[in-house]
């Protein structure tokens, strides 16, 4: 704390600071120039649209009474109004979002889909990171390169591939048809294409944590007697964690906001939150496809939160470690 | 201190009763097209402390990684006590190891990780304690239990790693270049520690060093090791003074390398003819003598001995010994001579001067044919 190159290096750091001036501010202004116009305003949008159109109807039934009740000076019930506005804004939101049965069960099925994907991803992620980074082996470079593969295919084309695979006239469809079993239209065939626009993820995040750690560890827990599911979950899994959540959040993001391949494999039978939002908009339902649309942001703002609340803690963790004193060499 | 709690904890674990010796018989590995090993045959004795020494890629790590169950051998066996492990996997071979970069678990705290051993043999919570307790006494890290890895400084990581060897009660405590990752200070204490350490637990031990001054200080025995092959096998002393070969002889401290020939019973050096009666034949034949420097005197008559003339170019008298760089007259061979730091006051050598070098020991190669010292 007292050590005499601080002062230097905090006047320094003030000097950098100070220079740049009109830069820094120039900076700042066109980054929240952007970060407003493309997402904050369009995120406030859709909170407001989807309460505004029931606030509009109430102005719209009550607005004459209103006027002709309070004449010129209303200013004493204007606050009852915009209660009652806001209230009916509100309860014109709930029954958009849970009164339209289709609305409803698209948000069960977004429930449902996203965190089995998430679950498959989890499996499919540690395994395969596992192997590219413990094993070298022919062709390993072409699977990493074969896991980045759906990051590159547009989504409608991995749904076209289900189609290929399961649609009657797929390769197992015939067999599906015998056997009385569906994937297609419904949560099998919309897990599967949301597993597989989303396979990237978690994996993606574990191969560089992984290889950064080395087997080292591992090896150590090894010779120490540990078996193979004691390494795993004591020592593999313990040191993964953040990077393991960190991919889950992304994934499960990715997962609920998918819409081109669970499109094509939904085929308008089994809509999730995504495909609901563009059915109601594409019925000039507003109300309802914002209402939709503000359920599935919100979830988006609270995987941002998690994000945020994680890395806080990680942050803290490791200031709250370095805080402790370490003791003279004995 | 360390002492006391050393000879405490010796008397409370006892380790004697599972020390074991490891014999080794015709062990290869090849990585690729890489021959690791060839062919290694060695013998640990019961509760010795022995060093595996070598220049990199001699093979020495992965003759560890063997002993350990860590690597497989293509062909050879282990054995620990006579018993035939060399298809048991590393966890059922009950051996401490310990990583040349520590592999502490770095989300566990010292404590965790010294237990860990224990914790995954299901042992009981009170034992656990009682046995990490006495663990950190040992290795002198009682109030940093609740540390991580990463608060821990390299010498106190370097002893946890040790104490979480020693944990599991192991037969054989393998270290894989124990002090490598430390400096200078503390790579010296820890060496002395370690040595009193194995002096108490009497566990038989291995360890992997390149620094021949480090196997010579803590080892009984020493293994050199050379390019995949054991290339003699003796106490430091032995080792150090009877080298097997020019390996070890160059290897094994500072030596000045001639090159001269051997003839008619004589080994010629520049001006220098030295005896050599293992050479009896006419017909003259390449050798390599080698010359220690501490092994060679300065004088300023020639006295009749065999002598080489030489001028000082260098002095370096700073420490204990005086290390004087000299050039023979008439090959201009570079010549390192260390004096005693009371032979050099007594001669009271300067530079330029002009001198004889005359060897109290010398070592002649002949296609490596055994050595012969005057």
């Amino acid at each position: 704390m007292h050590s005499p190159s601080k002062p230097s290096g905090e006047s320094l750091r003030r000097g950098l600071r100070e220079e740049p001036g009109w830069v820094k501010w120039t900076l700042i202004l066109i980054a929240v120039s952007i970060v407003s116009v493309l997402i904050l305003i369009p995120v406030i949008h859709v909170f407001y649209s989807a309460i505004a159109p029931g606030v509009e109807d109430y102005w719209y039934e009550h607005g004459g009474d209103v006027a002709t009740e309070s004449g010129a000076t209303g200013s004493a019930s204007s606050d009852g109004n915009w209660f009652g506005a806001l209230r009916q804004g509100f309860s014109a939101y709930y029954d958009n979002l849970f009164l339209d049965v289709k609305t409803r069960q698209s948000i069960v099925r977004t429930l449902i889909v996203a965190p089995s994907a998430v679950l498959l991803n989890i499996v499919f992620g540690i395994a395969a990171a596992w192997a590219v980074t413990r094993f070298r082996f022919p062709g390993r470079t072409v699977l990493i390169s074969l896991i980045d593969l759906p990051f590159a295919i547009s989504p409608v084309v991995a749904g076209l591939m289900l189609v290929l695979i399961f649609g009657a006239q797929g390769y197992f469809g015939e067999w599906l048809q015998e056997h009385n079993m569906q994937v297609l239209f419904g949560l099998p065939g919309l897990i599967l294409a949301t597993t597989f626009v989303t396979l990237p993820f978690v994996a993606r995040e574990l191969i560089p944590v992984m290889e950064a750690i080395g087997s080292d560890e591992e090896v150590a827990a090894v010779s120490l007697g540990a078996n193979g599911w004691q390494v795993f979950w004591h020592i593999t899994i313990p040191n993964i964690k953040w990077g393991l959540l960190y991919g889950v959040i992304l994934c499960n993001a990715r997962a609920m906001g998918e819409f081109g391949a669970v499109y094509v494999v939904s085929a308008n039978r089994a809509d999730t939150m995504p495909l609901r939002i563009n059915q109601l908009f594409m019925e000039s339902n507003d109300a309802g496809s914002f209402a939709v649309a503000s359920v599935l942001t919100s979830l988006a703002l609270v995987s941002l939160l998690a994000k945020v609340i994680l890395e806080r803690k990680t942050r803290k963790q490791m200031a709250e470690a370095a805080r402790m004193e370490i003791p003279a060499e004995v | 201190m360390l002492r006391q709690t050393s000879e405490q904890f010796s008397e409370q674990v006892n380790l004697q009763d599972f020390a074991m010796s490891i014999s080794i018989q015709n062990i290869s590995k090849t990585f690729g097209n890489f021959k690791a090993l060839d062919n290694v045959s060695l013998h640990v004795p019961n509760g010795s402390l022995v060093a595996l020494l070598g220049p990199s890629g001699s093979g020495k790590t992965t003759l560890l990684r063997i002993i350990a169950g860590l690597e497989s051998a293509e062909s050879g066996n282990v054995e620990y006590h006579g018993e035939d492990v060399t298809h048991r996997a590393a966890g059922e071979r009950n051996v401490g190891f310990v990583f040349q970069h520590y592999a502490l678990f770095r989300h566990m705290n010292v404590f965790e990780n010294i237990a860990f051993g224990m914790r995954v043999r299901k042992r009981a919570k009170e034992e656990i304690t009682k046995r990490v307790r006495e663990l950190l006494s040992l290795v002198r890290l009682e109030n940093l239990e609740r540390r991580y890895p990463s608060q821990l400084s390299g010498g106190q990581r370097q002893r946890v790693a040790l104490a979480r060897a020693l944990a599991i009660e192991p037969k054989v405590l393998l270290l894989d270049e124990p002090f490598g990752a430390l400096d200078a200070k503390v790579r010296q204490e820890l060496r002395q520690w370690l040595r009193r350490l194995h002096d108490e637990i009497h566990t038989t031990s291995v360890f992997v060093t390149h620094d021949q001054e480090e196997a010579f200080e803590v080892a009984d025995e020493v293994v050199v090791m050379n390019k995949g092959r054991i290339e003699q096998v003796g106490s430091p002393q032995e080792v150090f003074d009877h080298p097997a070969n020019t390996f070890v002889m160059d290897f094994l401290g500072n030596v000045n390398v001639f090159h001269g020939r051997v003839q008619a019973g004589f080994a010629h050096l520049g001006s220098l003819a030295l005896d050599y009666p293992e050479y009896p034949h006419d017909q003259s034949s390449p050798a390599v003598v080698y010359m220690r420097p501490h092994e060679l005197d300065i004088e300023r008559l020639s006295n009749g001995r065999p002598h080489l003339a030489a001028e000082i170019v260098r002095i370096q008298a700073a420490g204990a010994v005086a290390r004087i760089g000299l050039q023979t007259a008439g090959d201009n061979l570079a010549i390192q001579v260390d004096l005693s730091a009371s032979r050099f006051a007594e001669l009271g050598l300067k530079n330029g001067e002009k001198v004889f070098i005359a060897p109290k020991r010398v070592r002649v190669f002949v296609d490596r044919s055994p050595e012969y010292v005057i």
